[in-house]
This record gives structure tokens, sequence and C-alpha cells, in this order.
């Protein structure tokens, strides 16, 4: 996937899969910009500040990368900080779709139904 | 119309909230070069303020034929505008506008992936600055339009002349805009979607 003369960082969004819900066989999520993050539970106080504002600001849906823009960190550290907070079931993600080579022609109308009425 | 990222706000206002019944992101991604009205196109049809997210990239050495035992790291970061539109309440899309200078494709890869397509901007003053964009998404299959954003002082060129500067088939859309117009921009993702629509039904031939 990579250029061969291109390296990511740890933690780019390529190679971050979090692992939820253990029990009932668990789901792997790819974080992506656009994955979408809701909060489950509120700040708890003794919080690391960032996860707690992640919280805050997720009551209602936002994507990783509006959390990285807000929290002025980049991409790839917001993310880690989301999967922890996965991990710990204190958020949600919503996954994008990923569009493959061709999208879904029925999702195009809709974001096309959308755009008409902007 | 550019709003500075040093005043971006902590938290987002409650007016940008996102409706909870939204559950399905989609991104396109806008690309040019240096100047070309990528964060403007973005902010012109954006519902927020446009953000900006950064990435840092640290790449080691430079090659197979590096000298051995000279350990060079260089650390690029690269700052994304992006916007957003709720196009119903379960449907959102991100913009996001990229350099395309070759020294940022490192971010393209979780970029482009799952992205619907594309939007190449180019400023005809200087189109020979899209050649290697243009190479680079036919290479990742990136399907892709391409975007005059007219400047007062850009030369008019007839889009059969630019199609073959660009050397571009005639499948790929080619129309113009003004970035700073919010309905010309909306037109143009329009046209993006028309685009992709086309592809979902037509068989699209191999290239040689
Ligand atoms: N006349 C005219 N000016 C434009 C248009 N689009 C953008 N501009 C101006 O061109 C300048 C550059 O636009 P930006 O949107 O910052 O371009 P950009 O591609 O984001 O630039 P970088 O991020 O620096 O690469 C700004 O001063 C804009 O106001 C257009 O359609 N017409
Ligand atoms: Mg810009």
């Amino acid at each position: 996937m990579t250029g061969a003369h291109a390296s990511w960082d740890e933690g780019s969004p390529e190679r971050l899969y979090v692992i939820t819900g253990g029990r009932s066989g668990g789901a792997a999520v790819t974080l992506d910009l656009v994955t979408l993050i809701v909060s489950r539970s509120a700040p708890q106080p003794g919080m690391q500040p960032e996860q707690a504002a992640i919280l805050r600001m997720c009551q209602y849906p936002l994507s990783i990368a509006e959390i990285s823009a807000y929290l002025r960190l980049p991409f790839s550290a917001a993310a880690v900080l989301v999967a922890d907070l996965i991990a710990d079931r204190r958020v949600e993600a919503r996954a994008p779709v990923m569009a493959t080579s061709l999208p879904d022609p029925e999702l195009l109308k809709a974001v096309m139904y959308g755009l008409s009425k902007l | 119309m550019g709003f500075p990222s040093s005043e971006a706000p902590a938290e987002p206002r409650a007016q940008d909230a996102l409706a909870p019944s939204v559950n399905t992101a989609v991104k396109i991604v806008i690309v040019g070069g240096f100047g070309v009205g990528k964060t403007t196109m973005v902010g012109a049809v954006s519902e927020i303020r446009p953000l900006t997210t950064e990435e840092t990239m640290t790449q080691a050495g430079v090659g197979v034929d590096d000298l051995a035992g000279v350990e060079q790291k260089t650390a690029t970061t690269v700052a994304m505008d992006f916007g957003r539109i709720s196009l119903s309440d379960q449907l959102v899309l991100y913009l996001f506008g990229t350099p395309g200078q070759e020294r940022f494709w490192f971010l393209w890869d979780g970029l482009f992936q799952g992205a619907l397509g594309a939007v190449v901007l180019i400023d005809t003053r200087r189109l020979a600055a899209s050649f290697d964009v243009l190479g680079q998404l036919e290479e990742r299959g990136v399907p892709f339009i391409v975007a005059i954003n007219a400047f007062p002082d850009s030369p008019a060129h007839p889009v059969s002349q630019l199609r073959t500067a660009l050397d571009l088939p005639e499948s790929v859309p080619i129309v113009n805009c003004d970035a700073r117009s919010r309905a010309s921009s909306r037109d143009v993702l329009l046209s993006l979607m028309r685009y992709l629509f086309t592809l979902t039904t037509t068989p699209v031939p191999e290239p040689l």
C-alpha cells in the first residue's frame, strides 16, 4: 500500500486496528479520518484531559478529523486516543462507507440528492 | 474567506453539532497545486468553518542505495483543510483539501482509502503543476474530475485544448468553476458525483 520511499509513523491510519467487544467475538475497527465517534459515557474525574475533551465533544457524532482539529493533535495521535476510548467502551465508532473501486449507486444518489439541496 | 487555524476553537460550537442519527460518512478529496483555491472551495461549500488536521511523517533514508550508516530522518508536517456538508439525517460528506506536490503523497494512502473520488483543481497559469497529480491518481485508480478555477488573469483555453494538454481521455469531465462561489463549487461536486455514477453503469475501458 505504502510507497517504497515512505513510511508512516506508528499509529498510521492504515495500521490502526482496534479490537472491540472481547467476549462476543469482537470486531476489528479501522479508524479513518471520517470515522464518526459518539460518546457513551461522561468524562470521569482524573481522566486524561484530551480523552475527557473527546467525550465532551462527541456528545453528538464527530469525525476523528474534527477531533484532531479541535484538539490540535495530528490525526494519528487523535486516533490513538480514540482507539483507547473505544477499547474501554467509552465511545462508539460509526465506520464510514469505504468506497471500493466503484461506489454503490444508491449511495451516490443520496449524495447527489443532498448536494442538490445546498 | 480563509480562517487561520490558530483561530480554531478548542471544541465544536453548539450549532456545529451533527444530528445524533448521522451514521454514515463519506469523503471527497480536493487536490491541487499551491494556491490553486483548495481551501477556498472547501470553505465555500462547508457548513462548518474549515478546520485543519495535521499529519507528520518521519521519512527514514531515501532509498536502497543510501550510504550505509548514514542515518537520515526528515519530519514533514502537512496540514489538510477540511469541511463538512450534512446531506441528510443519516449521511454526512467530508471534503479534504490536500496539496498535490509529490512530497505530500505520503498522506494519500489514508486519505484516498474509501474516498468516493477526487476533484483536481487546476489553475491554467500553471498547468504543468498538475501533471504529476493526474498521473498519481490514475496510478492509484482514484476516479477524478478536473475543475478549472478561473482567476482573472488566467488564460482561457478551450476545454478540448486543455484535455489534450493534460492528456485526459474524453470520459473524464473537465469543468470550469469559481472556487469562491458556493453554487459553483457545489456544481463541481455534483459533476464528480454524476461522473462516478456513470462509472457504476458503464464498463470502464482498460487503460493501455
Ligand atoms: N479570482 C479568484 N481568486 C481565487 C479563486 N479561488 C481562490 N482564489 C484566491 O486565491 C488565493 C489562494 O486560494 P486558497 O484557497 O488559499 O488556495 P489553496 O489551494 O488552499 O492554497 P495552499 O493551501 O496555500 O496551497 C486566495 O487569495 C483566494 O482568495 C477564484 O476562483 N477566483
Ligand atoms: Mg489551502
